[in-house]
């Protein structure tokens, strides 16, 4: 009983923080902008069985991704084990899930094996981290808060692990020793479970205890964390998959504000047949986070700061300032520090900063390709560019700043329809003199 | 040798004998205006017009699509270009269009539908493959021998619309020794022109984006790096001139085609497509619109 009231009161605590946490960032989802709707549900059912559950973005680095994706199945056998001591927890019950007889038997085993292999996959991971310098986890949006995050992130997760296989090896020799029937199947709870043997039966009881504590207690202080982390992509990357953006990656999104104006200017009848902007008029494009769709938003708070976008972005990998993760990072840290005056004040709040120039700077926006590799790489599913695009809109159209080869190219295209400077009567020359042989 | 002289048909021309072609051809700027990818526009012209295809072009009706304007964040620009655009394709009641630049392709296909421009969108390399396929055009594997040729993957063709089969299966049907480059396909490296980027200098940065990508042509050791796009064309030529090793021709998948077709009357050669590695002799001069030595228009 007395355990039964300890586990509620821990769970009550992770439950309410956890609630407040996310509320928060909901809270702030208020302040952005309408992007797509979410239609087409079967064909974003796919997308999400493919990209998350199939993990076949991870694998476009095969050997690492293959170790990544060992992690991400063995959490999702796992935490039928998790759901398991939860209703034990609350419940008092001992493996309450055994009747689910032999289904049990195979979700205890894979998961009990697992253990062992996603602490393996960690351990790579942390060596990598730590020892060997790999290139993509460099760069300058990747600060020393960057980094012990992921490390946090991997020794919580390798605890977790260790703490789940004690548990299972405690259980199975306490059940052992007592000649009381093992429920499930453990493979590498019967390796370890000699260790406990020297214990009387009371020591494995308080073993058993101790693993089995340590392992929820862990789920709970991680669950609060990773909304704080990187690693919030462990709840977000599932569902930002289905939330992926579904046309082709060439596409970029029509702005309505502006097919209004400039169908008013090529026909002013249309002004009767518009319905008034009665709206206040927006900004064009994005400066600050109150811009953004809820998509973006939605993105940087998955982004798990891999770097597999920027390794194959052109401009980053060829010495340029522009680092598409470095462009999530930002507005995620923007909405952080800017998301709580908003909520207090209201959309007029403003603390004379922007996510443009303060965080992420001209130079940056005007050296992306729009080649859309980033996009491709992320194993989220992430859209850098055309948040970019929408960035160098508010430039060019809010401030007409841009580089003066675009400019020159903006004002060939007024004058002659074309980006360089020819006249369009020059348009049929190619064709003159053509000739082709006939046999 | 009998030649035949090609006259390119004009929408408006056709429009006033009531005549409505099946598809249109936009021909796009670079096709237009570049000298190099004018070569191309008429190579490809040559095969529309060999296969009798019911096609025109708008000519001094046709206006950039947009798409480096809408690329560097000028919607307005954009929406103007493309707007006058749809509302001339609609008067000449334009049903399928196919284009060369991959630009126009993704703009044309997929962008220009939101502002009433439903077309059924084809590029050219996706025409060829069809034609090849259904034996029109007659390719085979041995018409180039064993020249290594590798294909550099446009990214509004590659990325931006999944188009990766087509020019593959077109360039196995002409070498023996078709390589991939070691970024390929969906992994394949921007040549460094899209986005606007054409038409402005490069941010300071340790190396240029072509350099990068010419440096990975010649690791292949091709003698003929294909391209399906102008801009693409124009930094790999430029880059490849840079490393001196013009030697490494850049030609067009219709460039090759036409070549091994033998449909151009300046290839006197009696024997067939040796032009191609005569350097000399294919008379490819350097770009007029990005000859400033930085790839890099001059205005």
């Amino acid at each position: 009983m007395v355990k039964q009231i300890a586990f509620s009161l821990a769970l009550l605590i992770t439950l309410g923080v956890f609630t407040f946490t996310v509320l928060r960032l909901i809270s702030y989802f208020r302040f952005t902008k309408t992007g797509f709707p979410i239609r087409d549900l079967p064909k974003r059912f796919m997308v999400m069985l493919d990209v998350a559950i199939g993990q076949t973005k991870i694998f476009r680095h095969p050997v690492i991704g293959f170790f990544h994706a060992l992690v991400f199945w063995g959490f999702c056998v796992i935490i039928f084990g998790s759901i398991e001591m939860v209703i034990d927890g609350l419940s008092g019950l001992e493996r309450s899930l055994k009747v689910l007889g032999g289904f049990y038997n195979v979700i205890m085993a894979s998961g009990d094996v697992f253990a062992l292999v996603v602490a393996g996959s960690i351990v790579i991971f942390m060596i990598r981290r730590l020892f060997l310098h790999i290139s993509r986890f460099e760069g300058i949006e990747m600060k020393k808060k960057s980094h012990q995050d992921a490390n946090i992130a991997l020794s919580m997760i390798l605890l977790l692990m260790l703490s789940l296989m004690g548990m299972n090896a405690a259980y199975v020799e306490l059940q052992t020793a007592g000649n009381e029937p093992v429920y499930g199947v453990y493979p590498v709870g019967n390796l370890l479970a000699p260790i406990f043997s020297g214990l009387s039966l009371s020591g494995m009881h308080v073993a058993h205890e101790f693993f089995w504590w340590s392992h929820i207690l862990l789920i709970f202080i991680f669950a609060n964390i990773l909304p704080y982390s990187k690693h919030f992509h462990v709840f977000l990357s599932v569902p930002n998959t289905f939330l992926t953006r579904l046309e082709p990656l060439g596409k970029l999104t029509n702005m309505d504000d502006i097919t209004r104006e400039v169908k008013l200017m090529l026909d002013p009848n249309a002004a009767f047949e518009a319905p008034a902007a009665d709206a206040p008029v927006s900004r064009f494009g994005v400066k600050d986070v109150e811009d953004v769709t809820w998509k973006n938003y939605f993105d940087s708070l998955t982004c798990t700061e891999c770097g597999r976008c920027s390794a194959v972005c052109p401009a980053n990998t060829t010495g340029k300032m522009l680092s598409p993760r470095k462009i999530f990072m930002d507005l995620r840290a923007r909405m952080k520090e800017k998301g709580p005056g908003l909520v207090r004040k209201g959309m007029e709040y403003t603390d004379n900063k922007s996510l443009l120039r303060d965080y992420i700077s001209e130079e940056e926006l005007w050296a992306c390709t729009t080649c859309n590799a980033c996009a491709q790489e992320c194993p989220v599913n992430i859209n850098h560019p055309t948040l970019i695009v929408d960035m160098r809109r508010y430039l060019v159209m809010e401030e007409s700043s841009a580089p003066s080869g675009l400019k020159t190219m903006f004002a060939n295209i007024e004058n002659n329809g074309a980006p360089w400077q020819y006249s369009p009567e020059d348009r049929l020359l190619w064709a003159e003199n053509l000739e082709m042989k006939v046999s | 040798m009998e030649t035949k002289k090609i006259e390119v048909p004009v929408m408006a021309e056709l429009f006033a004998r009531g005549e409505t072609p099946e598809f249109l051809f936009w021909v796009g700027c670079a096709g237009a205006y570049d000298d190099r990818y004018k070569k191309v526009t008429r190579a490809f012209t040559k095969i529309l017009t060999h296969l009798n295809i019911s096609y025109a072009v708008l000519g001094k009706e046709e206006s950039c699509t947009g798409d480096p304007a809408r690329r560097a964040g000028n919607e307005m620009l954009y929406q103007m270009q493309a707007l006058q655009n749809i509302t001339i394709m609609n008067g000449y009641n334009v049903k399928k269009i196919i284009t060369i630049c991959p630009h126009c392709f993704n703009i044309l296909k997929n962008e220009y539908p939101d502002l009433g421009g439903n077309y059924e969108v084809i590029n050219y390399v996706q025409f060829l493959d069809q034609y090849i396929e259904n034996g029109s055009i007659k390719l085979d594997a041995t018409m180039l021998g064993n020249t290594r040729i590798t294909y550099h993957d446009p990214c509004y063709l590659g990325r931006g619309n999944d188009v990766y089969a087509e020019p593959r299966s077109i360039l196995k049907k002409l070498t023996t020794d078709f390589v991939e480059l070691e970024r390929n396909k969906s992994f394949s490296y921007c040549c460094g022109a899209g986005g606007a980027q054409m038409f402005k200098e490069a941010e300071s940065g340790k190396k240029e984006v072509f350099i990068e990508r010419t440096e990975e042509v010649l690791r292949s050791d091709a003698k003929i790096v294909a391209t399906a796009c102008p801009f693409c064309m124009t930094m790999l030529t430029d880059g490849l001139k840079y490393k001196n090793k013009e030697e490494v021709r850049n030609l067009d998948i219709a460039e090759l085609i036409v070549q091994v077709m033998d449909l151009s009357p300046q290839n006197l050669n009696s024997q067939r497509n040796c032009s191609l590695f005569v350097k000399k002799n294919t008379g490819f001069e350097p770009s007029n619109l990005y000859a400033n030595g930085h790839s890099r228009m001059a205005v």
